[in-house]
């Protein structure tokens, strides 16, 4: 009895609606977190997944010696390798696609890699204008190693500690 | 001049929507021209200086009776076909009941009571006169029974067609989440004291 | 200037005259008002972004102050896409028939002790009869898109408005029993003599009721099922663009403007001063009081969930119903035995 008293006072006084609002007519005031994306940007953690990128040794050399780890491990089967033994008789690549539509940057291949040479760098930002440009070659892969060696080396040493 | 002017246009449409109504295939339209009929008599009783009830014929008619009339009519499916079966079986019948009609309606306009003597043109009111005002007094003092009865009547209606649509099953469980709610400790558990440790 | 346009006037016969004055009469309660809407959009997601900890559209022009203009240009270039077996006309006529009685409501609405359009009256009765029009457009929207999810939200919108408005209608037969009259004007007059006069405070629960019963009139969170993003996707409009999506839009904000001003008008007391000894009255306390009641809407939007379908049809049919009915009563009593906040 007195419950239902109770019940209905409460709901034909609108309290419970009259907190709400001030929840939200506090908040209006509040200091707002907005982050302003194309100037300012959230920090980005080392371990970012983004685009994919083929790394090189310091003397000029290509890491990947095509041992198609990478490509074993790959859930979404967006790596494509062929190898070919070159003249001095390393085994190199010789096609190296990654599908970018394929891939869901799980960050497996980084992983399985024994000698760092797939790598996912923290670019987030890339888009595709024709057909065939999501498909990532080695050129294009290496490329972006070459261009971006030096963040790459530093996210690697910043979370080496915890590997 | 442009009194007749707004008349004649909206007489016209007005005849030319209600002969729509019944003339048009789709039920829906159907409705929807009943619905601008409504509203262009709705704006003859205007120029008739009836104001109120050509604003309560758009606001109970068209603003809640129609409403429900194209609900309805949008959510039945209507077979066209099979509505035009025995058109002609049902023809002389039908014919019977328009002719009738149509006597009793000639013979209503070409009586006395509705000749443009007896309804001349209305005598424009000042304009601090309230026709919703004079409506109401003569409602509540002369007719005042006519409209009670008809207050009683209605109220039944409502209870009839409620009584008729509500049917409560009693093997259906409800859950009631408000009751849910309110439930306390206190309504449910009862805490028993007993002695423990003996024996 | 005027030697060359008086004579011009004058020849001009006395309707055409007539018209081209109403013209410009409605052109000035329009044109400000579509102004209005285009800053109310804004308005509402500015405050609604605050109310969330988020700054809300700040892109176009100094605090995003342009961006209604760039909304109204994208929906001005977009195709007016319409669907396969749609039924053309109607699908066509649908946001005119919305937009129509919208606009036309505010013929009678007095914006000052002698600024009003068309001082009628029936005014109240007008309004109600002009915004029980609106549900045709939604309801023609629905049903001629041939889509499931608009007849769905057609559905929903046209019981809901047709049950909310006999709540409204109710709480608005005290405000006439209080004032005495169907026009607005004498109305607001009623409430002349300080914030203590004003019909708020004896009617209270009349109040609440119309305030709650026009945010669902106008289909506004919370009870905006009628769009209903998660279940239907957006009701009634899924299938409408462009410029016939944003007439729509156009006519929801302008209603919901009407609702404000109406309750400023009807329930505290219009362009009357809160204390006339201090203040004086004019048109700038109905905008203030108005502008409270925008901003209720955005408040309400932003703080509660949609209501479950049942659980709207139960409010108006069970609890706000009642409530006018019996406070109706209660009002009659009042004032037959002359209570003092009653007379």
């Amino acid at each position: 009895m007195f419950a239902k008293i109770h019940y209905y006072l409460k709901s034909f006084l609108f309290l419970e609606l009259l907190k709400g609002l001030g929840v939200t007519g506090r908040y209006f005031f509040r200091k707002k977190v907005t982050v302003q994306y194309p100037e300012q940007k959230t920090p980005i953690s080392p371990r970012f997944r983004g685009l994919h990128a083929l790394r090189r040794y310091a003397n000029g050399e290509e890491r990947c010696i095509a041992c198609k780890l990478c490509e074993a491990v790959c859930p979404a089967l967006a790596i494509t390798i062929e190898s070919e033994q070159r003249e001095d008789g390393t085994r190199r690549t010789t096609r190296y696609d990654i599908d970018l539509f394929k891939c869901i940057y799980c960050g497996f291949c980084e992983e399985a890699c024994p000698v760092d040479s797939i790598v996912e760098t923290n670019i987030f930002e890339y888009h595709f204008e024709n057909r065939g440009e999501n498909i990532m070659t080695k050129e294009k892969l290496l490329e972006i190693g070459d261009k971006y060696e030096a963040q790459l080396a530093a996210d690697r040493a910043a979370d080496a500690p915890y590997r | 001049m442009v009194e007749s002017i707004i008349f004649y246009v909206f007489a016209i449409s007005t005849v030319t929507t209600a002969t729509a109504v019944v003339t048009v295939r789709n039920p829906v339209h159907a409705a929807l021209f009943l619905v601008l009929t409504f509203f262009t008599s709705a704006i003859i009783w205007m120029t008739l200086e009836a104001e109120f009830l050509a604003i309560t014929l758009v606001l109970v008619y068209v603003g809640a009776v129609m409403v429900l009339f194209v609900f309805v009519v949008m959510m039945l499916d209507i077979n066209i076909a099979l509505l035009r079966e025995g058109f002609v079986r049902y023809l002389p019948l039908g014919l019977l009941v328009a002719l009738v009609m149509l006597g009793l309606m000639v013979s209503v306009v070409t009586s006395d009571i509705f000749v443009l003597d007896a309804a001349s043109e209305p005598v424009p009111k000042p304009a601090d006169y309230s026709n919703t005002e004079a409506l109401g007094r003569v409602l509540y003092t002369e007719h005042v029974f006519a409209f009670e009865v008809a207050a009683v009547i209605l109220l039944v209606a409502i209870i009839a067609a409620i009584a008729l649509t509500m049917r409560k099953r009693p093997q259906t469980k409800y859950q009631d989440p408000a009751s849910q709610i309110r439930v306390r400790k206190a309504d449910r558990l009862r805490i028993v004291k007993m002695p423990a440790g003996e024996d | 200037m005027t030697d060359f346009f008086l004579p011009l006037w004058n020849w001009l016969h006395e309707y055409v005259q007539y018209t081209l004055a109403s013209g410009a009469k409605a052109l000035a309660i329009l044109l400000p008002l579509f102004i209005v809407v285009a800053y109310y959009t804004l308005a509402e997601r500015k405050v609604i972004g605050y109310m969330q900890m988020r700054k809300g559209p700040n892109r176009v022009g100094p605090r995003g102050l342009f961006q209604p203009f760039a909304d109204m240009f994208k929906l001005m270039v977009k195709e007016i896409i319409v669907p396969t077996n749609a039924n053309r006309y109607l699908f066509i006529i649908a946001p005119v028939l919305t937009f129509a009685p919208a606009m036309a409501a505010w013929a009678v609405v007095p914006f000052d002790a002698d600024l009003v359009f068309a001082d009628i009256n029936a005014g109240l009765l007008y309004i109600l009869a002009m915004t029980s029009l609106g549900v045709y457009g939604v309801i023609i929207a629905g049903w001629a898109s041939n889509s499931k999810y608009a007849l769905l939200g057609a559905m929903r919108s046209a019981a809901q408005i047709v049950a909310y408005e006999i709540a409204m209608g109710f709480a608005l037969v005290g405000v006439l029993m209080l004032g005495g009259s169907l026009n607005l004007g004498a109305i607001v007059n009623a409430q002349a003599g300080g914030w203590s006069e004003w019909f708020v405070i004896p009617l209270l629960p009349l109040f609440f009721v119309y305030l709650i019963s026009g945010v669902a009139e106008t289909n506004r969170a919370p009870f905006d099922v009628a769009e209903g993003e998660s279940e239907i996707v957006a009701g009634f409009h899924v299938e409408y663009s462009g410029m016939a999506f944003a007439v729509f839009f156009l006519a929801e904000y302008a209603n919901m403007i009407l609702i404000s001003m109406l309750c400023a008008l009807m329930f505290l007391g219009g362009w009357l001063s809160p204390v006339p000894d201090l203040i004086g009255d004019g048109i700038g306390w109905l905008f203030l009081k108005t502008a409270l009641f925008m901003w209720l809407y955005l408040h309400f939007r932003a703080t509660f969930p949609r209501y479950r379908y049942d659980q709207i049809m139960r409010l108006g049919w069970k609890v706000l119903l009642p409530v006018t009915i019996v406070w109706l009563f209660v009002e009659g009593i009042a004032i037959y035995f002359e209570v003092p906040l009653f007379v």
